[in-house]
């Protein structure tokens, strides 16, 4: 069921970045296994009540991909397919970079890099405080570590044992212009979150049995970190590790290409 | 510091009852206030957190708990909690309307002596162009009290600037975000002043009165929304408008106060601000040093205002 999910988030995505002559595809194929197993199987949410108060939250930390969790809203049910034909139009609030204004279900809106770790550390500081159960799930890019606000949190979220919130990161290192490593080096990346004192899996971020067993893997009294390693453009063979659709919409031939590619490999 | 921080200390007070009365009411230290509020941290468990030297972890932690209902103050000294992580202010605490309330202690030269980098001097103007924020300066300490006690329970996102040195006033009337409190009346000039270097304006004032000057004072302690009836009264009744400010002349109270003049096509016969002339101090002293040093202290109020009066 969620490996369905994620092949329409990921046909919804081509066809969302290719109407809007928009960028980012690569980089919401990369998350469209986590956003399916997020939302197909590990969060509790109420699709028709989107701010009933037991909720898992999540935040897209990597705003750029927010295309990836409209698709995933609309597929869950908090909004109709057809406005995901709006997405980066004239006059809509289907925003390139993910948004929460009139857009049920989408709890933080973000685009600048570094913002959702310290607030979803915060959100799962107040459940702690009031003593409730539910969990905070972010999703971050790996090129985003490279931003200091990140380390802030991934310093307080351990000192105060916030074992409810979970840090999804997008490993498929490769950020803007060249790879993580010849960018600023992350690596050891899964040993930087041990030594700050998180509970660390590094999992297949595309094995939808792994991130589901990683999700339920938490451990009393630290927060959890799944690294989840990657592929940018994962499903579409000519987007796969190329950096050039950071930037690139499909038009044409690609996007027929494209879909065609995401249609029969899923056949 | 040997001065009492007295504007702290009554911010501090009505805070510590504000919380008794609320649980929802979170204040964020970041390692700041060293004697300040230990007893505050004793009191109310899960109430307070000193998220260690990370302003922007702090505005961040902020807005994932106003998210979930609390009442967030962030609290550091200077520049530090607001011009540090000023984006996490604007995309994460204004954006999404948060209850936040931002608290710099030490406006102006408050911290004159400790070097440029606690120099607070562009708060107001870049803190005013964010929208979904209110920014106030109290003029006193009875203001400071009153302040976040309406703060706290107004939605929104706010900047509270607190200020070593006071002026000793206490208004009759009760305390409202965005409406001017009137401090002196009179009808020859009007003198609109925020933070506490109102104290500087009340010793002109008295000066000129000496002189048979009457001027008009206005303690505007809330910059943003700024009081446009208080302003155009002010213009209308007495002529001339001398803005007093311990911040840069660049987009503060001075320019707050000139384009309601502009946009409401009300004109005083003669206008001047009184700021930091567009630059850094690298000279220290106390805040009163500072204040004669660079021209914004009472004896320079009196000199300027009977130059406006000579061309009214």
């Amino acid at each position: 069921m969620t490996e369905e999910l994620a092949l329409k988030i990921r046909k919804h995505a081509v066809n969302m970045t290719s109407t809007g002559g928009s960028s980012h595809i690569g980089s919401i194929l990369s998350i469209a296994d986590v956003l399916a197993v997020l939302y197909g199987s590990v969060m509790n949410y109420k699709a028709d009540n989107p701010k009933w108060h037991g909720r898992d939250r999540f935040i897209l930390s990597k705003g750029h991909a927010g295309a990836g969790v409209y698709a995933a809203l609309a597929e869950s049910g908090f909004m109709s397919e057809d406005k995901l034909k709006t997405h980066y139009q004239d006059g809509s609030d289907l925003s390139g970079h993910v948004s929460h204004k009139g857009i049920p279900g989408v709890e933080f809106s973000t685009g600048s890099l570094g913002h959702g770790l310290p607030v979803a550390t915060g959100m799962a500081l107040a459940a702690k405080i009031n003593k409730e159960k539910h969990s905070v799930y972010v999703l971050m890019s790996d090129g985003e570590c490279d931003e200091g606000s990140n380390w802030e949190a991934a310093l307080f979220a351990p000192h105060h044992k916030l074992d409810n919130l979970v840090v999804i990161i997008d490993r498929n290192k490769l950020q803007s212009i060249h790879s993580t490593e010849d960018t600023l080096a992350l690596e050891p990346f899964v040993d930087k979150w041990q030594a700050f004192g998180w509970n660390v899996l590094d999992v297949n971020g595309h094995d939808h049995d792994q991130l589901i067993k990683a999700c339920n893997s938490k451990v009393v009294g630290k927060p959890l970190c799944i690294v989840a390693n990657t592929t940018k453009g994962k499903g579409v063979s000519f987007m796969e590790n190329e950096v050039l659709w950071h930037y690139r919409s499909p038009q044409g031939k690609e996007l027929e290409a494209a879909l065609n590619e995401l249609e029969n490999d899923n056949a | 510091m040997s001065l009492r921080m007295i504007m702290r200390d009554t911010f501090l007070n009505r805070l510590t009852q504000l919380a008794a009365a609320d649980k929802d009411v979170v204040l964020l230290t970041a390692d700041l206030g060293f004697g300040v509020f230990e007893e505050f941290e004793l009191a109310f468990p899960g109430q307070y957190y000193n998220v260690g030297v990370a302003e922007q972890n702090m505005t961040g932690l902020a807005a994932g708990l106003a998210l979930e209902g609390k009442k967030v103050i962030t609290y550091s000294i200077g520049n530090f909690p607001t011009l540090r992580c000023l984006e996490q202010i604007r995309n994460d605490a204004c954006y999404h309307d948060l209850n936040i309330t931002i608290v710099a202690s030490g406006g102006g030269f408050s911290y004159g002596s400790l070097g440029m980098s606690h120099h607070t001097t562009e708060d107001l103007a870049i803190l005013r162009a964010l929208p979904n924020m209110t920014v106030v300066a109290p003029c006193s300490a009875w203001e400071a009290g009153e302040a976040i006690a309406s703060l706290i329970d107004s939605s929104g996102t706010s900047y509270l600037r607190l200020d070593k040195t006071v002026a000793d006033v206490k208004s009759i009337n009760k305390f409202i975000l965005g409406k001017a409190i009137k401090y002196m009346d009179g009808s020859d000039i009007t003198l609109i002043v925020t933070g506490g270097i109102l104290k500087e304006v009340m010793i002109a004032a008295e000066l000129l009165k000496k002189d048979g000057i009457n001027v008009r004072v206005i303690g505007m302690h809330t910059v943003k929304p700024i009081d446009k009836k208080a302003i155009i009264s002010a213009a209308k009744e007495t002529g001339g408008i001398l803005t007093v400010e311990e911040h840069n002349i660049n987009g503060g109270l001075g320019g707050a106060v000139s384009e309601v003049c502009m946009d409401e096509n009300t004109f005083p016969v003669t206008f001047k601000r009184i700021g930091l002339n567009d630059e850094y101090s690298s000279i220290v002293g106390s805040q009163e040093y500072l204040r004669t040093r660079y021209s914004l202290d009472s004896s320079f109020i009196v000199d300027s205002v009977k130059v406006m009066l000579e061309r009214q």
